[in-house]
């Protein structure tokens, strides 16, 4: 296998002044998709905003197409194509719907997504492109946040969460829309409470309890007892 | 006819109080940072204002030319090298590098300038006057008061029209998200506070040619800035220019009065407000 995309080595990552992960090792190859499932407090948001620069770590202990990016500040994370779809939406309220995907754009990466594709792909979007962004509902928040992310047509895209306190039926819309996404050549990590849903859209599972790596494995071979063991960390 | 014309006199210097304020409100909107030294700032830039004046020999007005863009440089390198580095989850910090800024700005004009007070030369504009009906208007408080309404205009589109405004509302909202959009909050507030600045010198330079000023009465300019900004209601750009004409009529209605009540009636106005509506009373909407 060639270098990975995404390699990250003996992180130790706090949240505050808690230590939320230790040692870590992961990697994720280009075009891979990933899933990220464990318990609350398993470390999972930590290592988002970790690999997104929102927390500043060792430089040496994540390297992005071999070059080390764990000391670097999100924005400059953010420009070597690294995108974050963070938890619970995070919009920002006094930009309009269009305004939250245009900010998104700004770095002006080139690649597929424009504000065009975006509306393509979530057409509920264009319709209320000029509302505020805290008008639509959270499915629709959810849509504009992944929008938002893809407007900077990043290499890696990361999903935290992304299902959290969405009703069922938007759940399935979002995941029939991955494939479109990912398929453009795009890496994902994503964040998922719902183990099957992971499984599913995902190449590779890694479970993460108290901070460590409890489980790692190809999607199609793992078995629901190795989760549920590496989950609940049942001996 | 009198009142009339103390109102419109008021509201007049209203827009002068208008641009005191447009900084402050402007920098408390990007980066909720309080700018104890502001007031300080204004003065800074009239004194900026006349050396260029009696080096070059240009009109004040022309002096601009020169004192905004310089007003801007330092404010970048002010927020930059300084402010960024005060700026956090505890509001106390900004207030204190701000408050010692105040002092050493103060400090500085003393030794330099001393304590004599100035007055930019404006010519004829400073006295020259036409009648509209029964009034007399004093051409440089209308020609104030028409720059406060085009500068509070311009960055009222800049803010909601242009790609650094979205940055500006951006990073306001929410900085951690906003980084993730690959701004980079310390230079988004270096621009916010050059932009702030950029205000503040043609503020300083109208306040020079009005009146004499001298390195300590920043703070009184700091104090009815502040008092327009809440009167309007915070993060509200055109609720600032109404602030600062309900100010400047307030003054001028209380001097009418007695001329001894003038300062006294525009606080005792901002009080009434902060007492009916603490909020202000147009507080922020998003256009």
């Amino acid at each position: 296998m060639a270098d990975p995309l995404l390699q990250i080595s003996k992180l130790d990552a706090y949240y505050n002044d808690f230590q939320a992960l230790y040692q870590l090792d992961m990697s994720l190859g280009e075009g891979e998709v990933l899933a990220i499932i464990g318990s609350n407090g398993a470390g999972k948001t930590t290592l988002m905003r970790s690999i997104s620069g929102l927390i500043s770590n060792n430089s040496s202990q994540m390297r992005y197409r071999g070059n080390p990016i764990g000391a670097l500040r999100a924005d400059q994370v953010a420009a070597l194509g690294i995108a974050l779809v963070p938890e619970g939406r995070q919009l920002f309220p006094s930009l309009s719907v269009e305004e939250n995907l245009l900010i998104g754009g700004r770095l002006g990466r080139k690649g597929p997504w424009s504000l065009r594709t975006v509306f393509n792909l979530f057409p509920i979007l264009e319709e209320r492109r000029t509302l505020p962004s805290t008008s639509l509902s959270g499915g629709q928040q959810q849509m504009v946040a992944i929008g938002r992310a893809l407007m900077s047509n990043p290499d890696l895209i990361l999903f935290d969460e992304i299902s959290l306190g969405l009703a069922p039926v938007i759940i399935k819309s979002i995941y029939d829309a991955l494939p479109n996404i990912v398929g453009e050549g795009i890496s994902a990590m994503i964040v998922e409470q719902d183990i099957s849903k992971a499984i599913s859209v995902s190449n590779r599972v890694y479970c993460l309890q108290e901070g460590r790596i409890s489980l790692e494995g190809a999607s199609k071979s793992i078995s629901r007892e190795e989760i549920s063991h590496a989950y609940f960390g049942i001996t | 006819m009198d009142w009339v014309n103390v109102i419109v006199q008021g509201t007049l210097l209203g827009g002068l109080y208008a641009l005191f304020a447009a900084g402050l409100s402007l920098i408390f909107g990007v980066m909720r940072l309080v700018n104890i030294a502001h007031g300080d700032l204004i003065i800074f830039a009239a004194y900026l204002g006349l050396t260029v004046v009696m080096t070059t020999g240009l009109h004040p007005i022309l002096a601009l030319v020169f004192v905004i863009p310089a007003m801007a440089l330092i404010g970048y390198a002010l927020q930059v090298g300084i402010l960024n580095h005060t700026l956090g989850d505890d509001l106390l910090p900004p207030l204190l590098v701000t408050f010692g800024l105040s002092v050493i700005i103060q400090n500085s004009l003393l030794e330099i300038y001393t304590a004599d007070p100035q007055k930019m030369d404006a010519g004829v504009l400073e006295t020259a006057s036409f009648s509209l009906g029964d009034l007399q208007l004093g051409v440089l408080p209308v020609l104030t008061f028409g720059i406060a309404v085009v500068v509070i205009a311009s960055l009222q589109w800049l803010f909601y029209r242009t790609a650094l405004g979205r940055a500006f509302r951006a990073v306001s909202d929410d900085q951690d998200i906003a980084q993730l959009m690959g701004l980079n909050r310390r230079h988004i507030f270096g621009l916010a506070m050059a932009l702030a600045l950029a205000v503040t010198a043609i503020a300083g330079i109208l306040l020079g040619i009005r009146t004499s000023f001298d390195p300590s009465v920043g703070g009184g300019r700091l104090i009815f800035g502040f008092e327009a900004v809440i009167i309007g209601g915070l993060g509200n750009l055109w609720g600032t220019l109404a602030g600062g004409v309900i100010l400047g009529v307030a003054q001028t209605i209380g001097a009418k009065i007695d001329p001894g009540w003038q300062i006294l009636a525009g606080h005792v106005a901002f009080l009434l407000v902060l007492a009916i509506r603490p909020q202000g009373l147009f507080p922020r909407i998003s256009g």
